[in-house]
């Protein structure tokens, strides 16, 4: 089966959700393009965005609209090319309209599993639940007669045991996107030794016309991204823990979110990073992960304790970001949740106190959005880490101490053969988080 | 020069800021004023220059295409808005695309030379920030053929005037070209600094030569043979400023050295319907500009300064051989060496044109009349340049389409 003929009908199980979502509008994009091409004009490209709830899939089709309307905005140079065989379409408006009814018109929204039973190739990009992800893959299975492929958009689950428990063999790998994965360039690509050679080839081909940078990860638990993402981030919490012997929760959690963001020059801080994927999330995926680590705990009892109390971050269906450890006003942290009291404290009301506790950065100049396009970024980086290293404040102790734990965490992923090399790991915090340097460098020891 | 039935004055000249992306006030997410500001404020300026609405006979007003960009036809009905002065009298609305500002300005020049009216109230305006760039090209892309919208460029003018640009590339060559426009580019930002009403107003990049430089010709994002730097703005923006008999310079108390009086122009027309005779001349704009100057009596060496239609830097460059200053071939040369500056041997654009101030499109052609009618006057501020005694001659040429609708107005100081 060619390329274009796999994917002439395709479904996106949960493509109401975050990371469906995504898959969905650059799936459909792609195979609105292909269905454009003049070869390709008496066939039938089906999409079927599946999730279980109606509302989420209306919203779903709100998304796709305003979005393929932005992309096709961008490439209407191109566009008017595509078309240039329709003499009604003579204005760009036209043109742009058309081409977005040409995308939607490829995606059937549906609520059940059987619309899955005819397509070619299936991504799954449901909840981080592998009894669920088994559960319905082998359903699917089950009742397609075409020997679909199956993408799993799982950051944790080895791919191995979803093979084994659905009997696949070897129909299935990891296409691990980065959230948003319309915007972040990095997709994860899990194989394993079962894995379908012709399938890895096609794989690696769709994520290229995605214009995606592929980083392989071998099929451990976690991969390379959240196999660096949970260990930082119960860094960070531990970090918090030994500074409320000094200070409250609020202001302890305040300086490392601090810290770790302007500091490290980072996108954003480590909790403001564990609110943006979700506090249940995050917990979900050290779960998964824990079991594959004996001489580890990936766990967390704070986490624990603020699903309990139902603070659990995440995004609403707009995009816009939900309270977790920090509370947000119109996307910027303004108060910090203390597990204890049950409540939010103000930011403001404690903020200078702790400034002055963590002192100043080397240079106010320097930040992630002022070097992450610069092409001088290393050395500025360079004078900016030396110069912090030379500090004797709380706040670049604590930065130096966690950017040499960041580092340990990318050596020991290639160590335990996650990953191939040190270039993948630090691809994977470049293009998937958006680091502006990677873990595995020379400015920490 | 050509004896005029009655000698013809321009005075109190007004711009508001040209908006757009430049300015620190534009935010493409925010609401915007709409076009009822800036007529109200370009003619309101106006009007306190000149003892209020009572004086004024007559209004005209210059727009494109108000009618896409703001759903608003009628035009003529904004000029009473401005003032109830204005109520009940008679009011013009002029297009020729964006030579729209300069057919309003002829028709209260034919109107005070009719004798029908001492003193004219003319407006130029388009408020154009009301949809992306992207549509903004469907809607100015009707200054052309719409049958040949078709074929033609996503981006409809860019597209027309890199095909020209790709004609003078050809013939002299692409290096040489565009390093008259990089200069070109460069006069227009270091103008637009000058003056506080200009969107590049603001713009600090230091070194404008490697910006230049560094922006590549993509052809599969915009067009061929045009950076957007080679392109003007996408602007909202009014001008006013009134066209008056000498009767009428003395009804609105204006003394004659404050006004410039209009000694001669062009204007002409091309068949919209057929394609530039030659890619690398502005055939109507020399057509026009030989007329204003031969009815004003004097040559290109008389001019002090010509503010000229650069919605490309391409017709930058063919407006100085359109106009003789350069050979065919050597305007870029021509520019590149300066002569354009404002301390060269023409100074053009003095306050940035329509790269450096801005382009709104219906009203450009009064914001050239604005700036020659300070420049001439003294009232240029900081981006004034001297204007010798022996040459007190000002030109706007202002040209609709790809060389279609032009006219060419010739000023002296009053």
């Amino acid at each position: 089966m060619k390329y274009d003929e796999r994917l002439q009908n395709v479904t996106v199980l949960g493509a109401a959700g975050k990371m469906g979502s995504g898959i969905l509008l650059l799936t459909a994009v792609e195979m609105a393009d292909l269905s454009l091409k003049p070869e390709n004009k008496s066939k039938t490209f089906v999409l079927n965005a599946m999730d279980v709830s109606p509302e989420g899939l209306a919203g779903l089709m709100s998304y796709l609209k305003a979005q393929v309307q932005k992309l096709a905005e961008k490439k209407t140079v191109l566009l008017r090319k595509v078309y240039a065989d329709r003499k009604d379409l003579i204005e760009n408006r036209e043109i742009i309209d058309q081409y977005i009814f040409d995308v939607l018109n490829i995606v059937r929204p549906v609520t059940k599993l059987e619309a899955a039973y005819d397509s070619n190739l299936i991504f799954e990009a449901v909840s981080e639940n592998k009894d669920l992800k088994v559960k319905l893959l082998s359903q699917i299975d089950k009742n397609n007669k075409n020997k679909p492929w199956f993408f799993t958009n799982t950051s944790s689950v080895p791919i191995n045991i979803i093979d084994n428990e659905t009997g696949l063999e070897g129909r299935i790998l990891g296409f691990h996107f980065y959230n948003p994965p319309a915007i972040q360039k990095l997709v994860e690509l899990i194989t394993t030794d079962d894995t379908d050679k012709e399938m890895t080839e096609f794989a690696l081909e769709y994520a290229k016309k995605l214009k995606k940078i592929i980083v392989p990860s071998n099929d451990f638990a976690g991969f390379i991204g959240n196999g660096h993402f949970m260990r930082d981030a119960l860094h960070g919490i531990s970090e918090v823990e030994n500074l409320t012997k000094e200070m409250s929760f609020a202001e302890a959690l305040y300086s490392v979110n601090k810290i770790t963001q302007d500091f490290l020059v980072r996108p954003m801080g480590i909790f403001q990073l564990v609110d943006y994927v979700g506090i249940d999330v995050v917990k979900f995926i050290m779960n998964v992960m824990n079991p594959f680590h004996d001489d580890e705990d990936l766990h967390s009892s704070l986490l624990d304790k603020m699903i309990e109390l139902e603070v659990k971050g995440g995004q609403n269906s707009n995009g816009s970001q939900k309270d977790g450890f920090l509370k947000y006003e119109k996307g910027k942290p303004v108060a910090i949740f203390d597990p204890e009291k049950k409540e939010y404290v103000e930011i403001n009301s404690f903020n200078e106190k702790c400034d002055k506790i963590i002192g100043n950065i080397p240079d106010t100049k320097v930040s992630w959005k002022s070097i992450i396009r610069n092409r001088k970024k290393d050395e500025v980086l360079k004078d900016f880490f030396n110069t912090l290293k030379t500090m004797d404040t709380k706040g670049a102790k604590l930065a130096v101490k966690y950017g040499s734990r960041s580092k340990e965490i990318g050596k020991k992923l290639v160590a335990d053969n996650v990953a191939h090399n040190e270039d993948d790991v630090n691809t994977v915090m470049l293009t998937g988080f958006f680091h502006a340097y990677g873990p595995v460098n020379e400015y920490f020891a | 020069m050509k004896k005029l039935r009655r000698k013809v004055y321009m005075a109190a000249g007004y711009n508001t800021i040209s908006l757009g992306t430049g300015r620190s006030e534009f935010n493409p997410k925010k609401p915007r004023p709409g076009i009822e500001h800036y007529i109200k404020e370009a003619g309101q300026e106006t009007l306190k220059q000149i003892g209020g609405a009572k004086n004024v006979d007559e209004g005209a007003i210059g727009n494109f295409m108000a009618p896409r960009f703001n759903k608003q036809g009628n035009l003529p009905g904004l000029i009473p808005m401005i003032d109830d002065g204005l109520q009940w009298k008679p009011c013009t609305r002029t297009e020729g695309a964006c030579a729209s500002g300069a057919l309003a300005l002829m028709s209260g020049m034919k109107s005070v030379l009719a004798e029908t009216a001492d003193v004219v109230l003319t407006v130029g305006f388009e408020v154009q920030n009301t949809m992306k760039a992207i549509y903004v090209a469907d809607v100015l892309a009707g200054a052309g053929w719409f049958q040949k919208r078709k074929d033609g460029h996503a981006y409809f003018f860019p597209g027309q005037f890199s095909n020209r640009a790709g004609a003078y590339y050809e013939k002299y060559g692409m290096e040489y070209t565009r390093k008259g426009f990089k200069k070109w580019f460069k006069n227009a930002i270091e103008n637009a600094r000058l003056c506080p009403t200009a969107q590049e107003y603001e713009n600090k990049v230091e070194d404008l030569d490697t910006l230049y430089d560094k922006m590549k010709l993509n052809g599969k994002a915009f067009v061929d043979n045009l950076s957007v730097l080679d392109c003007s703005k996408v602007s909202d923006a009014a001008s006013a400023i009134v066209v008056c008999s000498e009767e009428g310079l003395k009804k609105i108390g204006i003394a004659k050295e404050d006004a410039v009086e209009i000694i001669g122009w062009g204007q002409v027309e091309r068949n919209v319907t057929l394609d530039p005779p030659d890619l690398t001349e502005l055939t109507t704009i020399k057509k026009a500009a030989k007329e204003a100057l031969d009815s004003a009596g004097i040559t290109i060496n008389d001019l002090a300064t010509i503010e000229t239609h650069d919605c490309f830097s391409i017709a930058g460059i063919l407006a100085t051989e359109a106009l003789g200053f350069a050979e065919r071939g050597k305007g870029a040369q021509f520019v590149a060496d300066g002569n354009t500056s404002r301390d060269g041997k023409i100074p053009m654009n003095t306050t940035g044109g329509l790269i450096g101030w801005g382009h709104p499109t219906g009203g450009t052609g009064v914001h050239q009349a604005v700036t020659i009618w300070e420049q001439l006057t003294g009232k240029a501020g900081e981006a004034q340049i001297e204007i010798p005694k022996d040459r007190p001659y000002g030109m706007t040429i202002n040209m609709g389409g790809d060389d279609i609708t032009v006219v060419a107005i010739v000023y002296k100081r009053g």
